[in-house]
């Protein structure tokens, strides 16, 4: 999978006309994404999205690429099959909240612990939006919205603590405005063999605006994240993070040389689970990153033992399946 | 002339030849009535006698020992002439137990011969399943003719000092049974032995036990004076060749591995386990040297998506269900249907609605494959008629997925999947091949992905990885030709047209409707689809047989109906359906041809016998002043 001319951003941009809200994130997490894919060197037709159905899921229509623009929750089963049977391409999903965490959420879990090789977006802005504006399952409880005038009662999920439990072999937060830090943790995540899971904050203007500005805002940015990367201190600008005598996570007050260094790599899931807790500040960056075997490897090992052992001669195997082993003759 | 293997050992008793037997084996769940009755079939088959089987189990894997519910059956028909199906009643009928007996008894005729264990015909099992009296002294068994064997006893009997516990030296007792029976029918015995030998290969002691018990039961036949005579049941007339004897299931896995072969089409089934329709994905996990890649997902939605999701990348996309798993697929069905791929959905039907009867055969899908989507969305709908027409069906459904780019429905039963027959194994190299035609270059003026074929309406199948070719499909209503996003009145109006117009269009691609005649002077005709052909077909034969004028036909393709179906229909004055459901094909007909069809209608969750198909039939016949009722 290389390719001889070097591509460009405008290369991966469909000839459709972009129909998000004036303002959406989602135009910043699109530039992103078409502006790294040809750091990728995988050619156009090799590469495929799939998505469900929200704002998010409309992505595939505006990347030129193969895409499949499917049904509400269920871009990473259907991802999942086409990554089965087609290992030598290269397979997005993009989902959103609602889709990939409420009415696909089992899917979700599956794809993760499967390993299958596709790489997951999920663009979370705590909103419902194509549906104009009811409460997600990401969104903090006791939010006003249509469907909750007064509050919402779920308690809300924590996106990555979820994958991390359902065994995800890479999980990464990042922010649809921080395009540089965007790139980076797409980068990682697309080169990663087996499942990988990004969560992108996106504000959504219209019906959860300001979601994220905290982590955004440049008074308050360096205070509210915490930068994660790989054997570097866990702080944020004023406070760090160190082991408790009981062995987890705790956050404490000023830049300290006991602070924990990040293990991207580390084994023991508990670890990321930790930093999963951990939401003022927000921790951005790559969470978890092992090798695990994946499972589309390992349903093509199989095919090939079973193929090695079988003759080339495919209409006499086909006989000989036809026929088993118990026949009788009429002469 | 027919050449089929000898017993060795010469019957000792006199022989009388019959034409047909129906046997059916009963007993408790755990007592290995299914083996025992697929290990009579096979010594069957092999003799060339024609046979249909009908095993008849419980949803439960072991209900309670004794009870009524926890009966398991298996119901054969052998004969020297055609056999189209298992048997309306049993002439003989093996009871392991009472509850075996009393489960059994009501469909047993009188006269009929009964193989009592009678040594489970204790006071506590009696009692258990509700005889007050034991039946075997009450009069209850008056008008059979009735051996009494204590099974149990001789097979322990025959199996002292094998080095078997008591409970494992019992286990055995179902293969005295075949023993016996296989004794009065002069089946030959050397392919149950090998089956026994290579089953229990890695258990010598329990390969020799069941031997021992095989082996006592046919002496214990020879020898006893309660059989006075046996039996044998010529070789039926058949065209020649190498037969087999094959399940519904088996046969639609073969159809669906030879199908894609033939098309060079790997593929890939989505399937998440239901009854009865499980078998499908546990032979075709067994067959990935022919490249058929399996996926049990983690559930029927996932099933199929990952399906689709193949037929995307260029394979064979197949999911495997019953009933209420078509329910949960509905949704990506209609995703297929919208991005024009091809996919096969089979649903083996069930007794429904809901969980339903998970063991039990019904039709009641029809509505569903046929009707049950949102919007204006058409499938094809194939279904088999026999356990080994499981096999051309499924090629069948291939055929048109590929060639029309389309979901296509294969209806199946429980009735075919588990039922069996000999099957005409066919010439590999001989079967119909399909081409998949991909897109492979860059068209002159672009590439539209909604362009359409002339002749079949069906678009282009491009798939990732081809160059040049990148497009973005969708469930979004698209524009004619470029796929795009349409929310254009016109164009909404002309796609809801060529999406029906692709699929009727199909019926130019199939045989017309066939009508069995042959007088040329009936004026009944049957129409039948599914696994009510073998009952239907008996049941003509029947009233043939004694003068009666009737005609038969039966639709393998429901969506789109063969083209002359409406001309056929007109034909007769009475067209009667029978259907295991309450008149689904029947409003079909009458609302696609308005023809006043009669409805034959039972959801008992067992196929028709052909004595109430005869009674039905000839409640038509002759009486023009019949009028449809359904």
């Amino acid at each position: 999978m290389t390719v001889d001319v070097a591509l460009t951003k405008k290369d991966f941009t469909s000839d459709q006309e972009v129909r998000w809200c004036p303002g959406c994130g989602d135009y910043a997490i699109l530039s992103a994404v078409q502006a790294f894919l040809p750091e990728l060197a995988i050619p156009r037709e090799d590469i495929v999205f799939i998505s469900g159905i929200g704002c998010s899921s409309r992505f595939p229509y505006y990347v030129d690429t193969y895409g499949m623009h499917s049904i509400h929750g269920r871009a990473p089963a259907i991802a999942s099959g086409l990554a089965l049977s087609r290992p030598d391409l290269k397979v997005f999903v993009v989902t959103g909240d609602g889709d990939g965490l409420s009415i696909g959420g089992n899917h979700l879990l599956h794809a993760l612990r499967r390993n299958v090789n596709i790489t997951i977006l999920l663009f979370n802005n705590r909103i419902y939006g194509l549906t104009k504006g009811q409460y997600s399952p990401t969104s903090e409880q006791g939010k006003i919205t249509k469907s909750t005038p007064m509050g919402s009662l779920d308690n809300p999920f924590n996106p990555l603590s979820l994958v991390l439990g359902a065994e995800a072999t890479f999980v990464a937060r990042s922010i649809d405005s921080d395009r540089k830090h965007l790139t980076s943790v797409l980068r990682e995540a697309a080169t990663h063999q087996g499942s990988s899971f990004v969560e992108i904050y996106q504000n959504c203007n219209i019906f959860n605006d300001g979601a994220f500005d905290v982590l955004k805002d440049a008074d308050t940015r360096d205070a509210a994240t915490i930068r994660l990367e790989h054997g570097e201190p866990l702080q944020s600008a004023t406070q760090s993070v160190i082991r408790a005598a009981d062995g987890s996570l705790e956050l404490v007050d000023g830049l300290r040389d006991d602070a924990v260094r990040h293990d991207a790599h580390a084994e023991d899931p508990s670890y990321a689970f930790g930093l999963s807790r951990l939401t003022t500040p927000t921790p951005i960056g790559v969470f978890r990153s092992v090798e695990r075997p994946t499972y589309d490897r390992l349903m093509a090992e199989q095919l090939e033992t079973a193929r090695a052992a079988a003759s080339d001669d495919a209409d006499g195997m086909l006989g000989a399946l036809l026929s088993g082993t118990d026949t009788w003759t009429v002469a | 002339m027919t050449t089929y293997p000898q017993s060795p050992d010469a019957p000792a008793k006199p022989v009388e030849i019959v034409s047909r037997v129906v046997i059916r084996f009963a007993g408790d769940s755990g007592d290995g009535m299914q083996l025992t009755g697929e290990r009579f079939t096979a010594e069957t088959a092999g003799l060339g006698n024609d046979i249909a089987t009908f095993p008849d189990f419980p949803a439960e894997i072991r209900a309670p020992a004794g009870t009524v519910p926890g009966v398991s059956a298996f119901q054969l028909q052998f004969a020297d002439t055609k056999v189209l199906t298992p048997g309306d009643h049993p002439d003989v009928l093996v009871a392991m137990n009472p509850a075996a007996l009393k489960s059994q008894l009501p469909i047993t005729p009188r006269g009929a011969t009964i193989v009592l264990n009678t040594d489970e015909f204790t006071r506590r099992n009696l009692a258990k399943v509700g005889y007050e009296r034991d039946p075997r002294s009450d009069g209850t068994l008056e008008s059979y003719q009735v051996h009494e064997v204590a099974i149990t006893a001789l097979t322990l009997g025959a199996l002292e000092g094998s080095g078997l516990g008591k409970k494992d030296a019992e286990r055995a007792k179902n293969m005295f049974a075949l023993g016996l029976m296989s004794w009065l029918y002069n089946r030959p015995r050397e392919g149950t032995l090998r089956f026994i030998d290579a089953k229990f290969a890695k258990k010598p002691l329990v390969a020799a036990a069941n031997v021992k018990a095989f082996e006592a039961g046919w002496s214990f036949g020879e020898t006893t004076e309660t059989f006075a005579v046996s039996y044998e049941v010529a070789p039926a007339p058949m065209p020649k060749g190498v037969y087999r004897n094959i399940t519904g299931n088996l046969a639609l896995s073969y159809g669906l591995v030879a199908a894609a072969q033939k098309a060079g089409l790997p593929l890939f089934l989505g399937s998440y386990p239901i009854t009865p329709a499980s078998d499908i994905l546990h032979t075709l996990a067994g067959l990935k040297r022919f490249g058929v890649r399996t996926f049990q997902a983690e559930d029927e939605i996932a099933g199929i998506g990952a399906a689709l999701g193949a037929s995307f990348g260029g394979s064979l996309g197949l999911t495997t269900t019953s009933g209420p798993g078509v329910a949960l697929k509905t949704e990506t069905i209609g995703l297929a249907v919208s991005l024009e791929l091809p996919l096969i959905i089979v649903d083996v039907q069930r007794g429904g609605p809901s969980t339903g009867l998970p063991t039990k055969t019904e039709q009641a899908d029809l509505f569903q494959a046929v009707l049950g989507r949102n919007g204006e969305s058409p499938v094809p709908v194939v279904a088999p008629q026999s356990p080994a027409d499981c096999f051309d069906a499924a090629m069948e459904a291939v055929r048109i997925a590929v060639t029309y780019r389309t979901p296509v429905f294969l209806l199946s039963d429980g009735y075919l999947a588990n039922g069996s027959e000999p099957w005409l194994v066919p010439d590999a190299a001989s079967l119909p091949t399909v081409d998949p035609a991909f897109t492979t270059e860059l068209p002159e003026g672009g590439f539209l992905p909604y362009s359409r074929d002339p002749e079949t309406l069906a678009r282009p199948w491009a798939v990732p990885g081809t160059p040049g070719l990148e497009h973005r499909i969708g469930g979004l209503e698209k524009a004619d030709g470029t796929g795009n996003i349409s929310y254009d009145p016109a164009n909404h109006d002309r796609m809801v047209r060529l999406r029906a117009a692709k699929v009727a269009g199909i019926a130019r691609s199939i045989p017309p409707l066939a009508v069995d005649d042959p007088s040329g002077e009936a004026d009944v005709l049957v129409l039948g689809w599914g696994s009510t052909y073998g009952p239907i077909a008996a049941a003509i034969a029947d009233i043939r047989s004694r003068g009666g004028n009737v005609a038969q036909a039966h639709l393998r393709h429901l969506a789109p109906f063969p083209a002359n179906t409406g001309e056929v229909l007109r034909a007769y004055r009475t067209v009667l359906i029978p259907e295991m459901n309450l008149g689904q094909l029947s409003l079909l007909i009458r609302g696609t041809f308005l023809v006043d069809a009669v409805g034959f209608n039972q959801v008992r969750g067992l196929p028709f016998t052909s004595a109430e198909l005869v009674d039905a039939i000839e409640g038509l016949l002759g009486n023009g002043t019949t009028e449809g009722s359904a």
